[in-house]
């Protein structure tokens, strides 16, 4: 089942008198339970995508079905809640608030967003926080972690609300190459485990050979999707 | 809401120095409003008691036109004995007042057998005087306990005219005055005190008995000139002078035209300009605080709006509504100011009790001390805190507003 659904999606920007076109035509779907990969060079159009699959853009021409639901027209509440209750995000500079705890930045997508319970969110975090293997580090501000902890923190965050989809815009790009690895070893894990579904943008070929689904643009065109190293593997094996 | 406010305080806490810095800005200013508020108040309502309490009472009634002819001490606007005791019987019907008194006021040249000069005399009833000035006696020196504040054939000297003739209690004068109808008339004194000098109109006022007054200007029986009037509770001054208006309002003289006038002491002293440019000091003072809060709150939003336009971003991408990041910084300037008022109050308050325990006092008119005893209602504190918070919230509205409105996508790009 297709959970993301892009359909002659276009978007322009207007710098000063200049139009400058970002996406052009582009048509993909992704399915449920999805491990995949955006690529291409700086400029390609990856983080637009990203951006408009996760209602933090809207296309100027086209449609942009998530989990079934045209978002293509929300307004920002609507498209804010919309996040909140079916989103995740992982960013490449990790993005965590830098007064609250890693227990309160994981917490606060359950505190302030969906107004869980105390009991209901302390269950939810510890689990997450044991899943991303940093239950240890609750108690610790994100000044006090490694590159490659913050990261698992983001990632303990974006997937503590179970979201149907985790966005993640170079979510390795300012980690060295073992704890790049070892964060995409971990979304997927928590893909497995959780069943949530995975988007990532990436330039660097290493990762993009963890990638189940690869989508290729060049700009602003969708040019090639083909199932990755990752997916063949398993096609392989299945 | 408690979660917002719990994280907005631990985004003042982000940048402590500059939180403190604000809020001590606040502070400052919150705590030089309340001493400046307490010590204005203090000071006012001291100078307010002094000129009341010593010498023009709480309210005053004259007949029709006397007070702007005041200067002159008209005779001829003198109330009649008939039309007094028609005053006097309203008056005394009237449960707010504290008691009344009549002056019998009249100019007159004091000599002491070498040297005359002009003298404003007030007749009094030295009983009734004692009841609507009671700090009058304290005011006189010369005077032997248990001695009635002026008896009968003596003269109660200001001290600025008793230096000037060199005249000390017991010394004798004679004081001679020219009545209504033009006969003038002398009377032999003794000098039974010395009265000091007070702010306001009276300073250079002296006291006989309003028996040898009416002697002095050979009246059958006394005339009056002012009654003054004390009332029992002076914060109802403004109620029952509109009251008593409106009863001496029904007497009438025979062209149908008001008998009496009704002045406040406000009407009769200057000082009441005085008052009331201390009010305005107060609110303008209060401006200050207010733009000073307002400033400083706008400014230190504004710098945290601009520098966490990325993190605005973070919370609005996880699903943070523009309303709730609104509700997060407007929280910010609340707590700021409400911490800060508190803590101002508190300085405020401790540096009233501390003058209080110091008693700070200044020198007033001839060498009069008056000790300054500052005092704050808990009203004003509330109403100076409610105000600091309202415009700290206020000033936080436009940062707010402004984080609410980012559009999460460009908010992300802000390096």
């Amino acid at each position: 089942m297709d959970l993301v659904s892009l359909e002659h999606v276009g978007k322009t920007y207007r710098l000063g008198e200049v139009e400058i076109s970002a996406l052009t035509e582009v048509s993909l779907t992704v399915k449920e339970g999805a491990f995949a990969c955006l690529v291409g060079p700086s400029g390609s159009g990856k983080t637009t995508i990203l951006n408009l699959i996760g209602c933090l853009d809207q296309p100027s021409s086209g449609k942009v079905l998530v989990t079934g639901q045209d978002t293509s027209a929300l307004g920002r509440r609507e498209a804010a809640v919309f996040r909140g209750q079916h989103l995740g995000f992982v960013f490449q500079g990790f993005n965590l608030l830098p007064v609250l705890t890693v227990y309160e930045n994981v917490e606060y997508p359950l505190l302030m967003i969906r107004h869980l319970p105390k009991a209901e969110r302390g269950a939810a975090v510890t689990r997450v926080l044991e899943a991303v293997g940093i239950g240890d580090q609750r108690d610790k501000y994100p000044d006090q972690l490694s590159g490659g902890q913050r990261q698992r923190v983001a990632v303990a965050r974006a997937l503590v609300g179970k979201p149907a989809l985790v966005l993640a815009d170079e979510p390795t790009a300012n980690l060295d190459h073992a704890t790049a690895g070892m964060v995409i070893g971990l979304m997927k894990q928590m893909r497995d485990q959780f069943g949530t579904t995975f988007i990532f943008s990436t330039h660097d070929p290493r990762i993009v050979s963890q990638a189940e689904t690869l989508y290729t643009l060049s700009d602003g065109r969708l040019v090639d999707v083909r199932a990755g190293q990752a997916g063949v593997k398993e096609a392989d094996h299945d | 809401m408690i979660n917002i406010l719990r994280l907005a305080f631990k985004n003042l806490t982000r940048y402590k120095r500059r939180s403190i810095l604000t809020g001590l800005l606040i502070v400052l200013g919150v705590g030089a409003v309340i001493v400046f508020t307490g010590l204005s108040d203090s000071f006012k309502r001291l100078m307010i008691g002094q000129i009341t309490d010593s010498m023009l009472s709480h309210l005053q009634v004259h007949k029709k036109g006397y007070v702007a002819s005041i200067d002159n001490l008209p005779l001829n606007l003198n109330l009649s004995p008939t039309a007094y005791q028609r005053l006097a019987g309203m008056l005394k019907a009237e449960p707010a007042l504290a008691g009344f008194a009549p002056r019998l006021k009249l100019g007159a040249m004091l000599s002491n057998f070498e040297t005359t000069t002009a003298v404003r005399i007030n007749g009094i009833d030295p009983e009734a005087e004692n009841l609507v000035a009671p700090d009058l006696k304290d005011r006189v020196s010369g005077r032997e306990p248990g001695q009635p504040l002026v008896g009968r054939g003596e003269i109660l000297l200001p001290e600025v005219l008793a230096r000037g003739l060199d005249l000390k209690p017991g010394s004798e004068v004679v004081v001679v005055a020219t009545n209504q109808e033009g006969s003038v008339n002398g009377l032999p004194l003794k000098v039974g005190g010395v009265v000091a000098s007070v702010m306001g109109p009276g300073g250079r006022d002296g006291y006989m008995h309003i028996d040898d007054a009416a002697a002095l200007l050979r009246m059958n029986a006394p005339e009056i000139s002012e009654v003054a009037v004390r009332l029992t509770d002076f914060d109802q001054l403004d109620q029952v002078a509109a009251r008593l208006k409106a009863a001496l309002g029904e007497f009438k003289n025979p062209k149908g035209m008001p008998m009496f006038e009704l002045h406040t002491w406000a009407d009769l002293a200057p000082f009441a300009h005085i008052a009331r440019l201390i009010d305005l000091m107060t609110v303008f003072i209060k401006a200050i605080l207010v733009a000073v809060v307002l400033i400083s709150i706008l400014n230190v939003m504004m710098m945290s709006v601009f520098e966490r336009v990325r993190e605005i971003g973070t919370l609005m991408a996880i699903g943070t509504t523009p309303a709730k990041v609104a509700q997060l910084f407007l929280a910010e300037g609340f707590i700021l100011g409400l911490i800060s008022s508190l803590a101002g109050a508190a300085v405020g308050v401790g540096t009233i009790a501390a003058l209080n325990a110091t008693k700070v006092s200044f020198l007033f008119g001839m060498g009069q001390q008056i000790v300054l005893a500052p005092t704050i209602g808990a009203g004003t504190v509330l109403a100076v805190c409610l105000i600091v918070i309202a415009v700290a919230a206020l000033a936080s509205l436009h940062p707010a507003m402004k984080a609410s409105r980012l559009e999460p996508v460009e908010a992300l790009r802000h390096v």
